[in-house]
């Protein structure tokens, strides 16, 4: 293992991933105020009403498939029968179709911000550094698997990615498994990684908000006033008989 | 039975004199900040008329509140929790900017740096959301005083309900003003629509909130909202509402509009109600058996049964004293005066309305006629066909019935306190033919007409462990004239945490309201004053404390 790959695969991630966990509970408990999805649908709603839909599902469908890619090991999708073929072709077609709807809402969404003055004006520098990383780990991991498979080599992730990935969380980093993936995908990750330090500093925290449990609490919430604690310098002093207005 | 206590409004609209005082004492106490420009918790609107936003009554196309699914239980009217779900990438039902209306300032520097020239400078609207120039053609009151009429006035969704033609030349129609604010509703849609479940109804005294840290920003409230009273701040990316101000309510003072109010038309205090019975009052399956079916909720303070029953819900015994006591009880239950707000809802809205008897009046006043007398008010209530269906269809779905008897009884006071007041022996009969006694019309008499402070307001205040109301009143005073800084977690001289303006703890209203009035009397630009100062803003300066660039800088001078 050269100190490169060293940095790159075994430095860079771990502290992506503290970065990642450290800042969302910092954030969480210091700027709960600023935990949201920041809407611009004041401000233009006809083409969000395509784009933004069209990104989010895309997108979700695009982690699921993520999800079964890398962290279902290939030997467990075997042994229940599926064959490395019929994988890649399910996975392949899925992917392309989540992939199109995420990249062109994503373009959308991006020439909107840029065009609708009220909605460029109200994003922030970090919005814009957010989209940069994002955009490009999206494009990167779409175009990628799309030349692979257009050049008729398409290069099976099983084998060197995800290993790689999941053997981050057992503490001993398969660098060598990385290093074997085409170049297109190592970037693809290392971006990921970056893109997951920037996470919990950035309107994506929204994520971890998703409403789930909408589904099941019942309509109304009742909640009793709140005691503030009295602030430091204002605990009452008065006696009740000396109170006053 | 479950008591509750809730804290309610009513209105009496024959004292509306549509001055918009309450909406902007609101507003500069509120909602005078950044993103929420175009936010009036207190709006006042001129019907017939489209309302603010404009023809936010049309539930067809708004689908806010609740509504019967073909089983007959109450449901949401813009769909269920799946589809909002769903559709929260993207909310098909929130009114966009211009639904409300784009709001702008002027560029008053152009007044003060303009070169000399021969035609006067004018000092141009500039809008608030983009910083450019804009032109002015839509506001949150345009259609005030039926103007625009007929074009405008023929676009409210009330009116068309009505399905009738209406003649809506200036003399012939009739006019009168609606002040609204939060219903705080008994059952409220934009809290069942919240899918992060931030709005809340207090369990105290039925205040609906919105819980700033929690909010997530999904807007399926504002779809939520019948009235459309939750507003999304644009700039921080939460719902913002009417709180009934409740740091003021709370140690006993009435809301600023209230406090305000030119005509002193408003009434505060509690009632109690039976909170088990919400539900199935507000499915009933007609909707013109609504208004009754939401009186039928509230509970009796005077009943021994509701005060053990309140006892054991641990209401304080002052609470239950305040409810018997209270204004709102008394005209909606004893004079049986005060009416829902679009009962149709089904959301149980708990500011009521006193319907203005003024159209009458004025119909009969105008053709030269005695407007005093009971016979002829009693007579044009029955006659004036439109006016009396416009404010059914306002007040109680459309049923006619008990606004007509509303009106009466206000046109019975009406005479019956004319000859009381002219030393004349009073008509008794006046009193019988609506059901109420002398004494009952003298009482009305003085709560509506003389309407002393003390009885238009019975608020009892918040009993908090180990806090003593003068506490709570300090802390009120600092909440509403402190300007320092230090408070926890406070982001300091008007900065903001680390993600930009919106980030860090919420700021307390009155900091923020000081630092935006400070900076944008002085700001450079006229979307962002959170630069450097340049621009003198006006009508926010209050010529005490400097204001630095209204006169081009002093020529720096040699020192001989
Ligand atoms: S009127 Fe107020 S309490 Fe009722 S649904 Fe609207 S925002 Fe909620
Ligand atoms: S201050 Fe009173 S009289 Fe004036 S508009 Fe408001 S409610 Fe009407």
């Amino acid at each position: 293992m050269t100190g490169r790959e060293q940095l790159l695969w075994v430095v860079l991630p771990y502290l992506c991933l503290v970065t990642f966990i450290g800042g969302h509970v910092w954030r969480y408990r210091y700027d709960k105020f600023g935990w949201t999805t920041r809407s611009s649908q004041m401000y233009e709603r006809r083409i969000l009403r395509i784009a933004s839909p069209l990104f989010h599902f895309g997108i979700l469908a695009a982690i699921g498939g993520h999800v079964v890619g890398i962290l279902v090991p290939k030997s467990w999708t075997e042994s229940v029968g599926v064959s490395e073929g019929a994988y890649h072709v399910v996975a392949l077609s899925l992917g392309a179709v989540a992939g199109v709807c995420t990249v062109v809402g994503m373009a959308l969404l991006i020439y909107r911000r840029r065009t609708v003055g009220p909605v460029f004006s109200a994003t922030t520098k970090n919005d814009k550094l957010m989209y940069v990383v994002l955009a490009a780990t999206i494009v990167l991991g779409l175009v990628t698997t799309v030349l692979g498979n257009v050049t008729g080599h398409p290069h099976d992730y099983r084998e060197t990615v995800a290993p790689y990935f999941r053997s981050i969380f057992w503490f001993s980093p398969d660098t060598a498994r990385i290093s074997e993936a085409p170049l297109g995908f190592q970037v693809h990750v290392e971006m990921a990684w970056l893109l997951f330090a920037l996470w919990p500093f950035t309107r994506l925290v929204h994520v971890f908000s998703a409403p789930i449990g909408y589904l099941t609490r019942p309509y109304i919430v009742y909640r009793s006033r709140e005691q503030r604690p009295a602030r430091r310098g204002w605990e009452p002093v008065s006696r009740p008989d000396q109170r006053g207005r | 039975m479950k008591v509750m206590a809730q804290m309610a409004m009513v209105m009496n609209l024959d004292k509306c004199i549509g001055c918009h005082t309450c909406s902007v004492t609101c507003k500069q106490a509120w909602t005078n900040r950044s993103g929420v420009e175009y936010v009036w918790f207190n709006n006042v609107e001129t019907r017939p008329g489209q309302g603010y936003p404009r023809t936010y009554q049309d539930q067809e196309r708004w689908k806010g509140g609740w509504t019967l699914n073909k089983r007959g239980r109450l449901a949401l009217r813009a769909g269920g929790r799946v589809k909002k779900l769903l559709s929260i990438f993207s909310n098909p039902l929130m009114p966009g900017i211009d639904d409300y209306y784009e709001p702008w300032t002027y560029d008053y520097e152009t007044l003060t740096n303009a070169p000399a020239q021969q035609h006067t400078p004018v000092a141009r609207p500039k809008s608030l959301i983009s910083g450019k120039d804009m032109k002015i053609a839509w506001s949150a009151n345009w259609d005030d005083n039926l103007g625009g009429g007929p074009t405008l006035t023929a676009d409210d969704p009330v009116l068309k309900s009505i399905g009738e033609k209406i003649v809506l030349d200036f003399e012939q129609t009739f006019m009168f003003y609606l002040p609204r604010i939060c219903e705080h509703c008994l059952n409220p849609s934009c809290a069942a629509s919240c899918p992060s479940g931030a709005i809340y109804k207090r369990s105290e005294d039925g205040i609906v909130l919105v819980d700033q840290d929690r909010c997530r920003g999904w807007r399926m409230c504002v779809t939520g909202c019948p009235y459309k009273k939750i507003y999304f701040n644009h700039r921080t990316g939460k719902a913002e509402k009417c709180t009934f101000c409740f740091p003021r309510v709370e140690v006993g003072i009435p809301t600023v509009c209230s406090e305000t109010c030119v005509g002193r038309l408003r009434y505060i205090g509690i009632v109690l109600y039976d909170a088990d019975r919400v539900l199935e009052a507000a499915s009933t399956p007609d909707d013109k058996d609504l208004y009754a079916a939401q009186r039928s909720v509230l509970l009796d303070p005077d009943d021994p049964e509701v005060q053990r029953a309140a006892e054991e819900a641990g209401i304080p015994r002052d609470w239950v004293t305040a409810a018997q006591r209270s204004p709102v009880w008394a005209l909606i239950n004893r004079f049986e005066v005060a009416l829902p707000l679009h009962p149709e809802y089904r959301t149980m809205p708990m500011v009521w309305y006193i319907p203005p008897l003024s159209p009458v009046v004025d119909s009969l006043s105008t053709s030269g006629h005695d407007a005093e007398s009971s016979g002829n008010l009693f007579g044009a209530i029955d006659a004036l066909r439109i006016p009396i269906s416009y404010l059914a269809e306002l007040f109680t779905a459309g049923d006619p019935k008990p606004v007509r008897d509303v009106l009466a009884r206000l046109a019975a006071m009406r005479s019956f306190m004319r000859d009381v007041n002219l030393g004349r022996e009073p008509d008794v009969g006046i009193a019988d033919a609506v059901g109420m006694t002398p004494e009952d019309i003298e009482d009305m008499h003085r709560l509506l007409a003389i309407a002393k402070y003390e009885d238009r307001y019975v608020i009892p205040t918040v009993h908090v462990e180990g806090a003593d109301p003068g506490v709570l009143a300090h802390r009120l005073e600092e909440s509403a004239t402190e300007c320092s800084l230090d408070y926890d977690g406070g982001p300091g001289m008007g900065g903001s945490g680390p993600f930009g303006e919106t980030s860090g703890g919420a700021t307390p209203i009155a900091v923020e309201n000081f630092h935006m009035l400070k900076q944008r009397q002085t700001g450079d630009t006229v979307v962002d004053p959170g630069d450097r100062s340049k621009r003198v803003n006006l009508l926010n300066w209050d010529g005490k404390g400097e204001a630095k660039d209204l006169l081009p800088p002093r020529a720096e001078k040699d020192e001989p």
